[in-house]
């Protein structure tokens, strides 16, 4: 799966995992099941769900070849490997014999952290770390016993060293075991886990196992989906969010060569053609006619003019402590400062796409996702099928960056509308949506637009004596299947998450943080570090403000907070990162630095960022990152991932906006929402600190503290508060 | 229209002005070159037409009828070029969909300019859009790749 996708006809009567080499007749399968007790909302959601095929995380093929399946999706965050890595740390095999692939959805491969088979939330190695070690140990354990039988010698007798268990002069392959070991009983108590001081694979840096098919262009994205006669369809969707269509005239469009079919689906209309080409042609000749509704006047800068008039009034407190309002009131000149941040897209390099191939009974979906459990659930939902009629084929994604975790399932939806409504037209091949990079664009789930207005009185020492913040954007949680069971008393924690629990707050004696969250026509989503991405910016740019105004440099003034805070992991990393920068040392002429550091996902980040002008545009030369992500599984993924998460939060920051007016998007594609290229990479150091804890996120912590290194570089630079984003230097 | 991909001919029936990307993915079946804006704005769909990089996303096949192209399948069999040597030994790709396209830029800059330098580097690399950011990455093994030496198309 990792390379080619298979080419078995779709057979609702076997399944193509059953055939594939996760199952099978012969090897050892450990089968792990995780307690159902807790599981939510959507896994919940359908209990006459057959159980899918064994419930099963590792194969081992007579040839020794070691098959780790896969609970969460690879969109480039590199649990292809890290996730390898913690079980066979654990079954101590060969490493070269280990590959890995995509689980169906099943119940079995619900996150042990949000109990519904989803990737997100830079969750991966956090939830999995214990599970994936304990599948390794437990087939170590099981392949040692059938070996002890076999040499006639007791377990404690056997060693294992790269995949082969010894005793004395005796030796046997785990290939040659499996088999064996796969008709033993499994340990009725729990395997012990390696102490850490034996850990041989974890917190090496291993290379991505990815890598072969990933530059051969053998690796299968959702879009190389190829089922034998497959359709390509591209839907003509609204052109302002909550419009209706009232007719449409699709005369022309059939006409088209190679376009096979036209039918309307909830979104819109779909234009099924031979090939992309046929499809885009086809969809160009239709004639459209929409009932724009209300959202044909949304305006975003309104929105954001809104926003900050929320932001004068109270909101619902989020967190506070004291009388930092009074504090306010009673000062004679308070700081204040207000933010703002603009929609973004996720504009993930592989545009969106889902094939669906729709039988009688049966349906399978193939795509890059991440959120299987949702996914299968709303297909199974609108085909009026069973969760076991439908299979989900998890291919490698072209990038996700929460776009592909879709609470409502869009795009895997509108496929099987399409699907569905083609095959009642009698149009029974597979079909294949596929989104152009406009529709991409256009399509919403945007990072929300933010407002932060904050506000401090100093004390004699120069720190904050009381703060506040009122945040002002749409909640992300409300409405979904998340929603009910994190929203409490109208906060939602996303909202506010990097504001609510920074250590700045635990360095004040009074503070107020409250939230307004008004309800707007443009759907929104998390976004690579979700809430993270809008506080950490008001943040640390205010904080460094607050510096300036005490007169004090903002990396010392930084150290006393977080010394005050006893936020040592803060501390340790925004040294780390100051030290490899060179805080002192002296810049070239035209050049000035800037520091942010901030917590998200369970991990620790400061960066130090280098900036110039150069035709009167930011330019980043130099970025010095330090993490602390707790045990570090793959130091070579975790450096990947600062160095990517430091590049999309600079795209945002310099580039970054998705503006609507008359209810239209504005943006359309990488011309008109470009992206940071080559010419503008900026050198890149990570340092990563080693501090023991259990593991933290990586995927998304980078990228919070880039925006505010930078814009604090700028002021110095310029003199220039910049205080909203993208960065615009009149 | 006759197609030579990758050394092999093709006998394909085609709109005049479907882009090379598609008839490369949706009719011969090589997926490797990817879609990613359909505008030359990505680099995504970069291939070589007699050994020059061009974006098959808006290059009409009809125009490079019997001309030589190669896509990401057809750079080497074994998926060795020293391009990919070097990808392979920085750990260069994340999601990877980028990749084909940034390799064969890559490829083509180096068969034209066996020594870059950064410079050089940024200028025939811009027009590769990586959403992960392993630009970095991309530019050492770029360096990589010449020291390993000959590079040919």
């Amino acid at each position: 799966m990792n390379a080619r996708f298979d080419d078995t006809p779709l057979d609702p009567g076997r399944r193509r995992f059953l055939r594939g080499s996760a199952a099978g007749s012969t090897g050892l399968i450990i089968a792990f099941s995780v307690p159902l007790v807790g599981r939510r909302a959507l896994a919940a959601a359908a209990p006459d769900a057959a159980l899918p095929p064994p419930n099963a995380f590792l194969h081992i093929a007579p040839d020794d070849r070691v098959t780790v399946v896969l609970a969460h999706s690879e969109m480039g965050q590199g649990i292809w490997t890290s996730l390898p890595m913690l079980l066979a740390e654990e079954l101590e095999c060969d490493w070269s014999m280990v590959r890995a692939e995509h689980a169906p959805a099943a119940p079995v491969y619900a996150s042990p952290m949000f109990h519904i088979q989803m990737t997100g939330g830079s969750t991966t190695t956090m939830s999995e770390f214990d599970r994936y070690r304990e599948v390794g140990a437990l087939a170590r354990t099981q392949l040692v016993a059938a070996a002890a039988r076999r040499f006639g010698v007791a377990p404690g007798a056997c060693r294992v060293e790269r995949g082969v268990v010894i005793a004395g002069e005796q030796r046997a392959r785990f290939g040659e075991l499996s088999s064996a070991a796969a008709q033993l009983p499994l340990p009725s108590a729990a395997v012990a886990l390696k102490p850490r001081q034996d850990w041989t694979l974890i917190g090496k840096p291993t290379p991505r196992l990815d890598t072969a098919a990933k530059i051969t262009g053998r690796a299968a994205f959702g879009l190389d989906a190829r089922p034998a006669g497959v359709r390509v369809a591209l839907v003509a969707r609204a052109p302002v969010f909550g419009a209706k269509l009232r007719h449409f005239d699709a005369g022309a469009a059939r006409k088209m060569p190679g376009v096979d079919a036209v039918v309307e689906v909830p979104t819109g209309v779909a234009v099924i053609g031979a090939h992309f080409w046929a499809a885009k042609t086809g969809r160009d000749a239709l004639k459209l006619d929409w009932d724009l509704g209300p959202g044909a006047h949304f305006d975003s800068a309104a929105e954001l003019a809104q926003y900050r008039k929320l932001a004068r009034t109270p909101g619902s407190p989020a967190a506070m402590r004291g009388e930092a309002a009074r504090a306010l009131a009673a000062a004679r000149s308070p700081i204040a400062a207000e933010y703002s941040v603009p929609y973004l897209a996720h504009a993930t390099m592989e545009p969106l796409n889902c094939t669906v191939e729709l039988g009688a009974d049966h349906c399978r979906v193939t795509t890059g996702t991440q959120f299987q459990t949702g996914d299968q659930a709303s297909a199974a939902r609108i085909l009026g099928f069973n969760l076991g009629q439908v299979q989900i084929v998890t291919a490698f994604l072209g990038g996700g960056f929460g776009r592909r975790a879709n609470p409502v399932s869009d795009f895997v939806s509108e496929a099987v509308q399409v699907a569905k409504a083609a095959r009642a037209a009698g149009h029974t091949a597979p079909v294949k949506v596929v989104w152009t990079r406009e529709d991409d664009m256009h399509g919403g789930w945007y990072r929300p637009q933010f407002v932060h207005r904050m506000q401090a009185v100093l004390g004699s020492d120069g720190l904050p004596t009381a703060f506040t913040d009122r945040i002002v954007g749409q909640s992300i949680m409300a409405g979904t299947p998340f929603g009910a069971g994190m929203i409490k008393n109208g906060i939602d924690p996303v909202s506010v998450e990097g504001v609510v629990g920074s250590p700045y707050l635990e360095a004040t004696p009074a503070y107020a943080v409250e939230l307004h969250s008004p309800a707007a026509p443009v759907p929104v989503l998390w976004w690579r570090s979700v809430g993270n991405t809008h506080t950490a910016f008001a943040m640390e740019s205010f904080i460094d403000e607050l510096a300036h105004a005490a007169g004090r440099d903002p990396l010392e003034y930084r150290r006393a907070l977080l010394g005050k805070a006893g936020a040592k992991r803060h501390l340790a990393v925004l040294e780390r990162a100051a030290e490899l920068f060179g805080w002192t040392k002296p810049l070239p002429p035209g050049h000035a630095r800037g520091v942010a550091v901030h917590a998200s996902f369970g991990s620790y980040v400061a960066q130090v960022a280098e900036v110039s002008l150069v035709d009167g545009k930011p330019r980043v030369h130099r970025v010095t990152c330090a993490v602390d992500c707790g045990i570090a599984v793959n130091p070579e993924t975790i450096r990947a991932q600062m160095e990517g998460a430091i590049v999309f939060g600079l795209s945002a920051a310099l580039y970054g906006a998705i503006t609507i007016k008359d209810g239209r998007v504005q943006q359309d594609n990488f011309d008109t929402y470009p992206p940071l290229r080559m010419d503008a990479m900026p050198r890149i150091e990570v340092a990563i600190i080693d501090s023991g804890e259990k593991p933290g996120g990586i995927g998304e912590p980078g990228t919070p503290p880039i925006a505010p290194a930078v814009a604090n570089a700028l002021f110095v630079l310029t003199g220039k508060r910049l205080r909203d984003l993208p960065f615009q230097l009149a | 229209m006759r197609l030579i991909v990758n050394g092999q001919t093709h006998e394909v029936e085609a709109p005049a002005d479907m882009p090379l990307l598609w008839v490369l993915r949706d009719i011969i079946g090589l997926t490797g070159t990817k879609f990613g804006c359909g505008k030359a704005l990505c680099g995504a769909c970069t291939v070589h037409l007699e050994g020059e990089a061009i974006r098959s996303c808006i290059t009409p096949a009809s125009a490079v009828a019997g001309k030589r192209i190669t896509t990401i399948e057809g750079l080497t069999a074994a998926g060795d070029h020293p391009v990919q040597r070097a990808w392979t030994e920085l750990d260069v790709v994340q999601c990877g969909y980028c990749q084909s396209g940034q390799i064969m830029s890559a490829a083509a800059l180096l068969r034209r300019t066996p020594r870059p330098s950064d410079a050089d580097i940024d200028s025939a690399m811009s027009g590769n859009v990586c959403r992960c950011g392993t630009y970095q990455r991309i530019r050492a093994a770029i360096h990589r790749a010449a020291e390993l030496g000959e590079v040919k198309s």
